[in-house]
């Protein structure tokens, strides 16, 4: 986890606003002074205060992911130990699901407090920017009720919604409700994209926004969150552009920020960086939907996919369970079709990975990372536009660099049913007719070994295959160990099945998921394993040096019985280890030093600027 | 256009003409979004309609026409947006010996773009180099119609295009579309000296050696 390009900015972000206050974001500044909207916030300090009960224990980092069964007997003791002493010291948590509610309430009132005390330094100014924000509010008759703003003010949610809802009447309450909004808009108060209602129905509640955002940076200030009951809405700035996430999820402000940087790397993927910043060098109030007109399906989808894949979240690739000959073969035909500047190869079905070959020097150079993979499966799970044709479209990977484009080749191998979906990258623009030759390369080995059958009949896996009763479901994440070194960060989890089959108890163990992971990533707190008994179910989760995993069980499961079905799971995964995860990423050598042409040489930093590309998307 | 480029898959089963000659031909489509490019380019590809999303990047398909004493196999080249981009037209449109400028016909301004269009069109084309057809699309969509046919027809009479009016939704005149192109593109320019090259199923050697110096037709 420390090593996350989202953490990196993240912490850019912190740089920006105010470099000493790691430790005291400058938001508790401006959410004191928002309180005068009456909203609440719980900002870090404040778990810090009652830190007596920190658990610093290390204990946890001695049971190694490969031990044998006999080390993990061994191991299992201090382990329970550990367990026991978080409970004595507070971390039982016997509550039911609106436990995040508990804890907020029981820590806003200290929190505001606290803050107020921390932070001295412009109350005068933040008191403007909340009167600003009310009469800009008034002023445009959005329902402002007391002294709240309409967003904060939102009814709480009653389901997730998985629709577009472009067409929607932004004056509604359904509006109001949804569980979670994300706005986009330029830093001269453009709007760029509404997930729910159109930009432009929504211009002057990003109008607000935009106000509160300008204000506070003329103060060399920079507004992060503001925390109410209901409600956490987090700012997020990326050079020119501005990202705004109301929600209420209950998630923390870390995840929100992290969804809302993926946001911003999918708008980046399809414009690039440097042609962002370019534009609005030249013209402030350029509209970018011009550029973006057509791709906010790209963006409504990844949105969706943020709330119901655990992907995101853990930063890490999920990809299909395979008979490891199967990958094996997969790869190899990967392998074998391969053309000058050819950098990626990547087989995916039912946007799940099945395999990825790498050019051997690119890879040498840099690893990919899980991001740029969840920007790719996105965007060809997001358009059916792939369904048709061979595709050849520019792309960029930010991770890998923000400023220059990759060509895309997509197309499915199996159409109509359009399931099996092969993606080629490439640094030469020129390269279609060459890669699209690699493609009858593919297929035709693929006829020859009848692998388009073989993949049909590949499926996920049950919980059940563990053999552990009470445990129900559970999302394991490997750190990098030698072997796996600038590997594919990858996680493994079964199907949600029973009792999570519909698509609000999915939500709601997600939810648990994302609660547990905010949790153990506090940074004030961060802790190695939290047991967390909710209502209709129960909860572990546990941080080592090797790997991340989380785990739900039956209700009344106890803690030894975890522990021991903890111990089980981690024999299970390492057995089926070949299964589960992309072992060693194949790899091909395409040219003789490509990674040096698509990582920032001159050359390609000027396709970004070439309109050429741009006019494709 | 590349060398080594081999067919689409419905090209496969085209055993029975093998004494004649294929011909490619590149068909680039053009238009404001929203007016049916991609339907129609996959009306004209595999017959078929769907509601797709916008298109991403540039999407290639094939469909093979046989005339009388020659096999036309068309590369049809749809892009997405870039009637933003008029100065980058020339890189999609380059070496085409079709291009298609589609307007809706229940939606006036499709249609003053495509005039627009035109105008990019005319400066970039050697005249005769091309055949340009106007296509008034959706034409189920009669009760909302904003540009009559005549109008279409005029516009066509007097730039010197070829006119049709065709729906990719109900399928109407979309084959006779493709038969009249592959009629006037071989008249046109396939009798030109090198007007048309002949298209090979090439076998698979060798892909590291690219012809660096074949004109790619690529449409980025
Ligand atoms: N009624 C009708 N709708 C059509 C026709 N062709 C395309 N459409 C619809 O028009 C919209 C845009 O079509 P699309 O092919 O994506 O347009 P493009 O942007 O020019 O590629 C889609 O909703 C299509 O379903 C047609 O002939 N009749
Ligand atoms: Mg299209």
């Amino acid at each position: 986890m420390e090593r996350d390009n989202h953490q990196e900015g993240e912490a850019e972000g912190v740089r920006i606003c105010d470099p000493p206050s790691e430790s005291n974001p400058p938001a508790d500044t401006l959410a004191t002074s928002l309180s005068l909207l009456g909203n609440h916030m719980f900002p870090d300090p404040v778990e810090r205060n009652d830190g007596t009960a920190v658990n610093k224990d290390e204990s946890a980092d001695s049971l190694p992911s490969d031990v044998t069964a006999e080390e993990e007997s061994l191991d299992t003791e201090p382990h329970l130990n550990q367990v026991t002493k978080l409970d004595t010291e507070e971390e039982e948590e016997t509550e039911n699901s609106d436990c995040q509610d508990n804890v907020s309430t029981q820590l806003s009132d200290t929190g505001t407090e606290d803050a107020a005390i921390d932070n001295d330094q412009g109350d005068s100014g933040e008191f403007v920017v909340t009167m600003l924000a009310k009469a800009k509010l008034e002023e445009q008759g959005i329902g402002v009720k007391g002294r709240s703003s309409p967003l904060l003010e939102a009814g709480t949610p009653e389901s997730p919604a998985f629709m577009s809802h472009r067409d929607e009447d932004v004056t509604a309450d359904s509006w109001r409700q949804h569980r979670k909004h994300v706005f986009v808009l330029s830093e001269a108060g453009k709007p760029i994209y509404s997930r729910y209602g159109s930009e432009e129905a929504l211009s002057s509640t990003m109008g607000v926004m935009m106000a509160l955002v300008s204000f506070v940076q003329s103060g060399d200030n920079i507004i992060r969150s503001v925390y109410s009951e209901k409600h956490t809405v987090v700012f997020l700035q990326k050079g020119p552009l501005v990202l705004v996430c109301v929600s209420s999820s209950r998630q923390s402000e870390r995840q929100l920020r992290g969804e809302l940087l993926y946001v911003y790397y999918q708008i980046i993927s399809m414009l690039t960086q440097a042609s962002i910043s370019r534009i609005f060098e030249h013209k402030k109030n350029y509209d970018l939907r011009r550029l973006l007109a057509g791709s906010e399906k790209i963006l409504d989808g990844l949105l969706n996919l943020v709330d119901s894949d655990p992907s995101f979240l853990l930063e890490a690739v999920h990809c299909l369970p395979l008979a490891s000959s199967l990958r094996d073969s997969l790869s190899q035909i990967l392998q074998k079709a391969i053309t000058p500047n050819l950098v990626f190869s990547i087989l995916i079905a039912r946007n799940q990975l099945l395999t990825i070959v790498q050019e051997k020097t690119v890879i040498e150079d840099t690893r990919l990372e899980p991001a740029d993979v969840h920007l790719l499966l996105n965007l060809i799970g997001a358009s059916s536009a792939f369904q048709a044709g061979e595709i050849w479209t520019p792309i960029c990977l930010p991770l890998f660099n923000p400023d220059c484009y990759f060509y895309a080749y997509i197309s499915y191998l199996d159409p109509p049913e359009c399931t099996v979906c092969l993606l080629l990258l490439s640094t030469d623009k020129e390269a279609f007719y060459a890669v699209a030759d690699c493609k009858r390369k593919i297929e035709e080995a693929m006829v020859a070994q009848n692998s388009l059958s073989l993949i049909a009949k590949v499926q996920s896996y049950s919980v059940s295959q563990v053999g552990v009763s009470d445990l129900r479901h559970f999302m394991y994440k490997p750190f990098d160990v030698p072997d796996n070194y600038r590997q594919l960060t990858q996680f493994t989890s079964p199907e949600m099945e029973a009792p999570y089959g519909s698509e609000e108890e999915k939500m709601r163990l997600l939810d648990l998921y994302r609660y547990m992971h905010s949790r153990i990533h506090s940074t004030s707190r961060p802790l190695k394993l939290i047991y967390h008994v909710a209502e209709r179910e129960t909860l572990l989760a546990w941080v080592t040096s090797k790997f991340e995993l989380y785990t739900c069980f039956s209700p009344l499961v106890t803690k030894a019985c975890a522990i021991t079905a903890i111990t089980k799971l981690l024999r299970w995964i390492k057995k089926e280890e070949d299964r589960l995860f992309i072992r060693y990423p194949p790899k091909y050598s395409t040219t003789p030093n490509p990674s040096k042409s698509s990582r920032g040489g001159k050359s390609d930093q000027q396709d970004s600027t070439d309109n050429g590309f741009l006019s494709l998307l | 256009m590349g060398e080594n480029l081999r067919g689409g898959a419905q090209l496969q089963n085209d055993t029975l003409r093998k004494s004649l000659r294929t011909l490619k031909v590149k068909l680039v489509l053009l238009g404001s979004s929203g007016v049916g490019k991609s339907s129609l380019a996959l009306r004209f590809s595999k017959d078929e309609f769907r509601r797709t999303s916008p298109t991403v990047g540039c999407a290639y398909l094939t469909r093979v026409v046989h005339l009388r004493n020659v096999t036309l196999r068309l590369e049809i080249w749809d892009t997405a947006g870039q009637e933003k981009y008029h100065s980058v037209t020339p890189l999609y449109y380059r070496g085409a010996q079709a291009a298609l400028l589609v307007y809706d016909i229940s939606k006036r301004e499709t249609f003053i773009r495509a005039q627009v269009w035109l105008k990019e069109l005319e400066k970039q084309y050697i005249p005769g180099s091309t055949v340009i057809w106007l296509v008034g699309n959706k034409g189920d969509l009669a009760t909302h119609r904003q540009v009559s046919v005549e109008e279409g027809q005029s516009l066509a009479n007097d730039r010197g295009l070829f006119f049709t009016e065709a729906s990719a939704l109900s399928g109407d005149q979309i084959n006779e579309l493709l038969l009249a192109i592959a009629h006037r593109v071989y008249e046109c320019i396939g009798v030109q000296q090198e007007g048309l090259s002949e298209w090979k199923e090439t076998p698979l050697v060798d892909l590291r050696n690219r012809d660096k110096s074949s004109r790619l037709a690529s449409c980025c």
